[in-house]
């Protein structure tokens, strides 16, 4: 798996959030996390992916969204790149504030921070790239890693 | 898998099963449309059951919020019954487990509401 990369571009569409999530589940399982990081792994591609089709191309049809999934040696990268009107990181409410806890939207951000070890929100000239990054701790590749060094 | 969702109702009390998926499209559509439609026809003790539900996102906990504040706006109680434990585990990091009256046992959660 190692240098592993693949790339897809969507549409902006409810369809492409599922099918990545699906991806998601796929890589992720390959590249040796448990069932519960799995879960975490493609529950972060379906929130970033969302972001991206909802608040970021807003279902333009006319707008794509980047996928790449990258396995590295010791981590599972992957970025999610909408052409939208761009997220300002330092914008970003917490969910957890007191006034924030009861609105309907704003999690999203949040919980893809909570199931990754990295993530960053990268600004563009038209549109916003997310960077999310998982390392693998003690996993099947690690130790197929050591198993032939 | 898609979400359902049923109803019944136990002592006053509107039961609705939901099970499958509660994410950004159907399965919030289908969750906001039956609370809502519960509420419009006056039913103000609602316990969501979701021990059929494997999974929900940022959108579905966002439903969850809104239903419960809809029906307490409206006077009436939303509880939640039978949390999965990807159910808890969100509900725990986002601060919303302690905001939720959440049971483990339908007769006790039936009991609950006044």
């Amino acid at each position: 798996m190692t240098g592993n990369r693949v790339s897809y571009t969507l549409e902006s569409t409810l369809a492409s959030v599922n099918s990545a999530e699906e991806t998601a589940t796929r890589f992720a399982a390959r590249s040796g996390f448990d069932e519960d990081e799995v879960m975490r792994i493609s529950m972060a591609v379906r929130e970033a992916m969302v972001n991206a089709v909802l608040h970021g191309n807003a279902y333009d049809p006319a707008k794509k969204v980047f996928l790449v999934f990258e396995r590295t040696p010791g981590s599972l990268v992957i970025t999610i790149t909408d052409q939208g009107k761009g997220l300002d990181p330092s914008k970003i409410a917490d969910p957890l504030a007191p006034e924030n806890l009861l609105k309907q939207s704003g999690r999203g951000i949040f919980l893809i921070r909570s199931f990754m070890d990295d993530v960053q929100i990268r600004p563009l000239p038209s549109g916003t790239e997310m960077k999310l990054t998982k390392h693998v701790h003690g996993s099947s590749v690690d130790k197929q890693k050591e198993a032939s060094q | 898998m898609s979400m359902k969702a049923n109803t019944r109702q136990v002592d006053g009390v509107t039961i609705v099963d939901l099970s499958g998926r509660i994410t950004l499209g159907e399965g919030s559509v289908i969750l906001r449309d039956t609370v809502r439609d519960l509420v419009g026809k006056g039913n103000k003790k609602i316990l969501i059951n979701l021990g059929e539900v494997n999974y929900i996102d940022s959108s579905g906990i966002g439903e969850l919020v809104s239903a419960f504040t809809s029906v307490r706006n409206q006077g009436g109680e939303l509880k939640l019954l039978k949390l999965t434990k990807k159910v808890h585990d969100l509900l725990q990091i986002t601060k919303l487990y302690t905001v939720f009256d959440v049971k483990d046992d339908e007769a006790a959660a039936v009991k609950a509401f006044k």
